[in-house]
């Protein structure tokens, strides 16, 4: 087995090199934790207690009645009175009101005729989620359909999975993704382009070490980080967040053992191409950034336009956050999430292929 | 003479340049073989075709009876090769590093164990076993490098200027080293752009741009200069300078110490005479005297005048 020998020596060497450098080391524990740290406590997707201003301009039991109903749905917080329409735009201007709520004078004959809105809702462009908000009010039955006695249980939403709609539930399971794709990219392809900067390849490439042995060795300890990342996560998510993992942790660790050999290969190809350790760490923040912004991290899939969705597909993170999601929160097993398997799969045996034909040719 | 390495027409293009531009090796064995040449001529492009880590762009070779770099791989176990910068890792340590390049040689722990006690006895790194590679000085690096690359005792050893960066002391012991080897059956081709160390090979080639300016061993070498060396003492240099640059027969001028020294074409018939007139002319007054050349003399006869240049065989 001198192919295996030579591997494990690669990756004996890796790991000692690594145990010595402190910057390093540190980061495999402090990037995963003061990332969930800071998305766990300061991120909050939910939207609750937006300040409010109300001009009612039919002054009716209905319309109070209207205006009651949507101060009980905690998303608006403190609800002004305004008197008159100047006064409402003043409120809104000097940002003491994020939404404001214009009833229509003649509001029982609007509900009535059906075709003309009988309430407006003015939202703050400049704050993104309040849109969302305000469709949200918009979509309650009472403002939309004529007639309709308001009753407490028409606006209620129903959320499954995350029933209290906490953000930590989202986040946590979907954060694990994203600091894999961080730290997996970044230190395999600075691990192999370091070599390459220090000269080390130029005497590699003269021993019998072939690429295979030498890529596998170097990834090696990667995976191994890869999994203690995936435990701290995890762990941190269900002591700190009380995250549950609802599915079989069996199938949360070969998920993410497939994902990190998927982020390893695109780490190895950026070491194919990049010249230096700068250059690397620049295409790794290039493949990153679309990575958290288009996988339905941050926003949700479906919402984007089409060409986007399609660049999500190639992304192995839109798969990964599939799969997590699937096994910590509604407590799905790998075996029922085959296509994005597949397509994980898929990404890494291109990628694999790719970097191992570069990688042949950068010897010449 | 049994030989190690031939290349015939040997050519490697990078873009438009050709940085080797055909040249024939052939490098006999268990000798010390030099590249001596300017940067930029051609050294460590030959020598990394000849280890198979570039592909020529025309050209064969044979190394050790094996065809490069079609064999390149077989041969990986009987070569060994010192990168002209350190190549080994900064952040391990000594022995370490001699660990892991014994185990990428696929070498077992018995034979580990033993090579890695010799190399260190004999290159003298005991003291400094357990000390980091990047914290060396460039003489205990230079030991540690041909340490790990005699390791899995190659029958060739590429030294790519192994010895740029250390002081003459570190560089003498070094050689020394290399003799050694040579003793023990090791074929050693070795570049450099020292002069001392070109005197000190075997066999020399001179390179320049690409080519073979000339080869042979360096006694020979300046005993066959085409070129005939003139030395002028006790003169004003500056006058004799002047003088000098009306005859148009002068091929080079270079001053060392209070002496000027001269390079005429060899079918000068009288060069003293045509010197001396040229020196009086100039009231410049100095001796002039006809010496031997240095191997300096035969780099610079071979390198600047040269043969008239050859035609171009690359397209």
């Amino acid at each position: 087995m001198m192919w295996l020998d030579r591997l494990l020596a690669v990756a004996a060497k890796e790991v000692r090199q690594l145990s010595r450098d402190r910057i390093t080391m540190g980061l495999i524990v402090g990037i995963p934790t003061i990332q969930l740290l800071l998305f766990g406590y300061a991120i909050n997707f939910d939207v609750r207690g937006v300040s409010a201003a109300v001009l009612d301009q039919s002054r009716t039991s209905l319309s109070r009645r209207l205006v009651g109903d949507l101060g009980a749905t905690q998303v608006l917080g403190q609800i002004r009175q305004a008197r008159t329409d100047r006064e409402l735009r003043e409120l809104m201007k000097g940002g003491e009101a994020n939404i404001a709520i214009i009833v229509a004078p003649d509001l029982e004959r609007r509900i009535a005729d059906g075709n003309r809105a009988a309430v407006q809702i003015v939202v703050d462009g400049s704050q993104p989620a309040l849109e969302n908000v305000a469709a949200g009010l918009a979509s309650m039955p009472l403002l939309r359909r004529a007639g309709a006695e308001p009753s407490a249980r028409a606006v209620e939403i129903q959320v499954a999975y995350n029933p209290e709609k906490r953000t930590a539930v989202q986040i946590v399971p979907a954060l694990c993704g994203v600091i894999l794709t961080m730290t997996m990219v970044i230190f395999t392809a600075s691990a192999i382009v370091r070599e390459r900067e220090r000269g080390n390849l130029e005497l590699l490439i003269t021993t019998p070490v072939s690429s295979a042995e030498l890529m596998a060795g170097k990834l090696l300890p990667y995976v191994a980080i890869g999994l203690i990342q995936t435990t701290l996560i995890i762990s941190l998510g269900y002591f700190l967040f009380g995250v549950p993992v609802e599915g079989r942790l069996l199938d949360l660790y070969l998920g993410a053992l497939l994902f990190i050999a998927a982020s390893l290969s695109l780490g190895l190809l950026i070491s194919t191409i990049a010249k230096t350790q700068f250059q690397a760490m620049q295409m790794s923040i290039v493949t990153m950034l679309p990575s958290i912004l288009m996988s339905g991290f941050m926003f949700p899939f479906e919402g984007m336009p089409k060409a986007a969705q399609w660049i999500a597909q190639v992304l192995p993170l839109t798969h990964f956050n599939e799969i997590i999601r699937g096994i910590v929160l509604r407590g799905a097993a790998l075996s029922d999430m085959r296509t994005e398997v597949a397509k994980l799969v898929t990404f890494l045996v291109v990628m694999l292929v790719v970097s191992t034909l570069r990688f042949r040719k950068r010897l010449d | 003479m049994s030989i190690a390495i031939t290349a015939r027409d040997l050519a490697r293009r990078f873009g438009a340049k050709w940085a080797v531009a055909g040249i024939d090796l052939d490098v006999p064995r268990a000798q010390i073989y030099g590249f001596l040449g300017p940067n930029g001529s051609g050294k460590s492009t030959t020598i990394r075709m000849l280890c198979g880590l570039l592909v020529p762009t025309r050209g064969t070779v044979t190394v050790l009876g094996h065809s490069v770099p079609r064999d390149s791989e077989i041969l990986r176990r009987k070569l060994g090769y010192m990168t002209q910068r350190f190549s080994l890792w900064d952040d391990l340590t000594v022995h370490e590093n001699l660990e892991f390049v014994s185990r990428v040689y696929g070498l077992d722990r018995a034979t580990r164990r033993e090579r890695i006690a010799d190399r260190v006895r004999r290159y003298d790194l005991e003291s400094i076993s357990k000390q980091r590679a990047g914290t060396l000085s460039g003489g205990q690096r230079q030991r540690l490098a041909l340490g790990a690359a005699t390791l899995h005792e190659p029958e060739l050893l590429l030294l790519d200027e192994p010895t740029s960066a250390v002081d003459p002391q570190s560089r003498r012991d070094f050689w020394e080293n290399l003799f050694a080897l040579v003793a023990r059956g090791t074929t050693i081709l070795v570049s450099t752009h020292y002069m001392d160390e070109a005197e000190r090979c075997h066999r020399l080639a001179i390179l320049d741009d690409g080519r073979i300016a000339a080869e042979g061993e360096p006694k020979r070498l300046a005993r066959d200069i085409d070129a005939t060396v003139i030395e002028i003492g006790d003169a004003d240099f500056d006058a004799a300078r002047r003088a000098l640059a009306g005859v148009s027969e002068v091929r080079s001028i270079a001053q060392l110490g209070n002496r000027l020294r001269v390079l005429l074409p060899r079918e000068v018939s009288d060069p003293v005479g045509l010197l001396r007139s040229a020196l009086a002319a100039g009231n410049a007054g100095a001796t002039v005297e006809r010496v031997g050349a240095s191997l300096e003399d035969v780099f610079v006869a071979a390198t600047r005048l040269g043969a008239p240049a050859a035609p171009e065989r690359a397209a």
